[in-house]
């Protein structure tokens, strides 16, 4: 049996590899929850690669149609062909365009199919896909066809919980919250992405990343994704870990601070405590 | 034993479905967790809890039936004295410290732990002699202090199975206990209600077949404005005085409103709504908007939330010149009812905990006034005000 054991470039936590094998073992599909910036959408790519499987994405709008996963009937194109007089126009197989779910069901192998951020689309739409995922198969209306799944694909559906999913929709999946993760977890995340990172400076950045997330009242905390970025701008810049740590007051907004508050409010507010701060020490 | 797990789960209002239990069967059948306590945990939770609110309760409801069947390892050599002793001096009081002495003192009490933890040999919980929780024998967790001296649960020890469900890390994505913006964002997002306005850019399909018909089969687009969210709002948040103690969560509930809708206008009040609210409170005295004009502006398709804890003297409401902060013509009551008439959709969202509703009289006053449509600044509570909106 396939198992997804982690990557050397993601870390993957116990309860994550459980969820992950439950979901390839029992063919079904895992949603995948958690905070901005902890990695969801990076996961189905890291099965993929862990397992050695093709990856699918079907990224949803706010305008995507479950048909659209299955496929779409080009009426335009014919009905212009048709005024052209054009020999395609007899079939009409040839303005059938199969979307991403047909596409995962005719692979070779079981590809895995990300269906990403799936609470942007429309409220129905997780309802219109459930027999689809359950049965892995739907009907081509047009050309009177049945499409089957050869494999049944690895199915990861993320979600950043703008909407509530339908509880029939949630009953066939496996679901993961993925957590913020603890000190001791984002170190090893660390070392993965940059394995040649001074002690020191990663011990003085976690120390700050994790103070500015206790900070009452911000209005998006930084995340992983966040965190990462600013080490690369601290290893870009050559921030030394002595800077780090010098706390000084008057200096309590970290340096580069670009990368890790995302609004003009929550810098404001790092000003603010900074000068409350200054007037207690003055 | 998994029955009355499920059945347990139900109880506490995780929605559980026979169809998960099934798949939770069919994964240990493909023993995809085995032998380990953890990984089952992890299985279960992935199997049963389809949303990260219900997963507080469902840990509470683990940690309860399948307490015992972790091991508690060899806890003996991995707690540092010295450590146990702060901790406990921390917490003491003289008179339990007196005790220990009459006990023989620390190195005593040390050596009876560890013939204690050699005699046990499960989990326990209550009593008056094991080592477990909640019991008064002087080890254990929850025994002296709330903290606890948790043995078997503090950071240094083995990452035993107990912890993980025991740490309770999903407590505040619990959706009766606590609200960030993004919680409140998601409540708000429900009193959307699409209508299409603005330019014409998407394809009509529907008429388009049916004009290029009329059309002898001359292809004839058609278009349609996109669909935007058309929820007109308006927001009296009540500031100052009692309202101090919520000012940080109104905040939240603001900007989230605010990002929410693009016909969003909010005003202020003071404990109760009279002849003029303002919008921006620090110009208060001279910038008044009467709500009079208020009404006259905007039509009655216009829903209302009034954010406030009502708690105030009953004068405040029901007499002329009860207003803290000036003199009123006429009683809060009239005014509030004058609002609630131009606008039948209104709700009020209290931060005040329900449980201390009964216990104010101006709350049950303005709940009278407002015909109960009061709701409790919590997520569920914001639910159903939004739910009520939206009738």
């Amino acid at each position: 049996m396939v198992r997804f054991e982690g990557t050397d470039t993601y870390v993957a936590t116990q309860d994550l590899r459980v969820a992950v094998n439950a979901a390839i073992a029992l063919e079904r599909p895992l949603l995948v929850k958690g905070e901005p910036g902890t990695g969801k959408t990076i996961l189905a790519h890291e099965i993929a690669s862990g397992i050695g499987k093709d990856l699918i994405t079907w990224h949803i709008k706010s305008t995507t149609k479950a048909q659209q996963g299955l496929y779409e009937y080009d009426a335009v194109s014919r009905l212009r062909d048709g005024q052209l007089g054009d020999e395609r126009v007899h079939d009409i197989a040839n303005y059938i365009l199969p979307g991403k779910l047909w596409e995962a069901f005719e692979a070779a192998e079981a590809p895995v199919l990300l269906i990403d951020e799936i609470d942007k689309a429309d409220i129905e739409f997780p309802n219109d896909l459930l027999l689809e995922l359950d049965r892995m198969e739907f009907y081509v209306y047009e050309t009177r066809r049945t499409i089957q799944a050869r494999h049944r694909p690895i199915v990861i559906i993320t979600s950043n919980n703008e909407k509530e999913l339908p509880d029939a929709f949630l009953r066939r999946c496996f679901f993961h919250y993925i957590r913020f993760p603890d000190r001791e977890t984002m170190q090893q995340i660390i070392d993965v992405h940059f394995p040649n990172l001074k002690h020191e400076l990663v011990h003085e950045a976690l120390t700050i990343f994790y103070d500015i997330r206790q900070v009452p009242g911000l209005r998006k905390k930084p995340s992983t994704s966040e965190l990462l970025d600013w080490i690369k701008l601290l290893l870009v810049e050559d921030v030394s870990p002595e800077v780090l740590r010098s706390r000084d007051p008057a200096k309590l907004i970290p340096p580069l601070h670009g990368a890790l508050l995302k609004n003009e409010q929550d810098v404001h507010l790092f000003e603010r405590l900074a000068f409350l701060h200054r007037r207690e020490r003055g | 034993m998994f029955f009355s797990f499920f059945a347990e789960l139900r109880q506490a209002k995780v929605p559980v479905s026979l169809r998960e239990y099934l798949t939770l069967m069919d994964a240990m059948q493909r023993r995809i967790a085995v032998f380990d306590i953890e990984e089952f945990y992890f299985l279960a939770r992935t199997s049963l809890v389809k949303d990260e609110r219900h997963l507080d309760r469902f840990d509470r409801v683990f940690g309860h039936c399948f307490k015992g069947i972790e091991t508690l390892g060899d806890p003996k050599a991995e707690i540092p004295e010295a450590w146990l002793k702060k901790i406990t001096e921390r917490f003491l009081t003289e008179e339990e410290k007196k005790l220990i002495q009459s006990l023989g003192g620390w190195e005593e009490l040390m050596a009876t732990l560890r013939r204690r933890l050699a005699e046990q040999k499960a989990r326990h919980q209550g009593g008056s002699k094991w080592i477990g929780t909640a019991g008064t024998s002087p080890f254990g967790a929850y025994g002296y202090n709330p903290e606890g001296m948790r043995i078997g649960q503090q950071e240094g020890r083995n990452r035993s199975a107990v912890k993980v469900w025991d740490r309770r890390e999903f407590r505040n994505l619990d959706d009766t206990v606590e609200l960030g913006t993004r919680n409140i964002k998601l409540a708000l997002r429900r009193l959307r209600k699409f209508a299409r306005e603005g330019a014409a850019e998407e394809l009509d399909l529907g008429s388009t077949v049916k004009s290029t018909a009329h059309n002898a089969g001359w292809l004839d687009l058609k278009l349609v404005p996109e669909r935007h969210n058309a929820v007109t709002l308006l927001l009296f948040v009540d500031v100052g005085g009692s309202m101090e103690d919520h000012v940080r969560v109104c905040e939240e509930l603001f900007s989230a409103a605010r990002s929410e809708f693009k016909h969003l206008i909010h005003f202020y009040f003071h404990n109760c709504i009279y002849d003029a609210v303002w919008r921006d409170s620090r110009r208060r005295q001279i910038e008044q908007t009467p709500v009079m004009e208020l009404i006259h502006t905007y039509d009655a398709s216009w829903r209302i939330v009034l954010v406030g804890d009502a708690s105030m003297s009953p004068y405040e409401i029901e007499k002329e010149g009860g207003s803290v902060e000036r003199w009123n013509d006429e009683p809060g009551e009239v005014w509030l009812r004058r609002l609630l008439d131009a606008y039948p959709r209104a709700v009020w969202v209290n931060p005040v905990p329900e449980r201390y509703w009964t216990g104010t009289a101006s709350i049950g006053m303005i709940r009278q006034i407002i015909e109960d449509r009061m709701f409790p600044l919590t997520l569920d509570g914001l639910d159903r005000a939004v739910r009520r909106l939206t009738r």
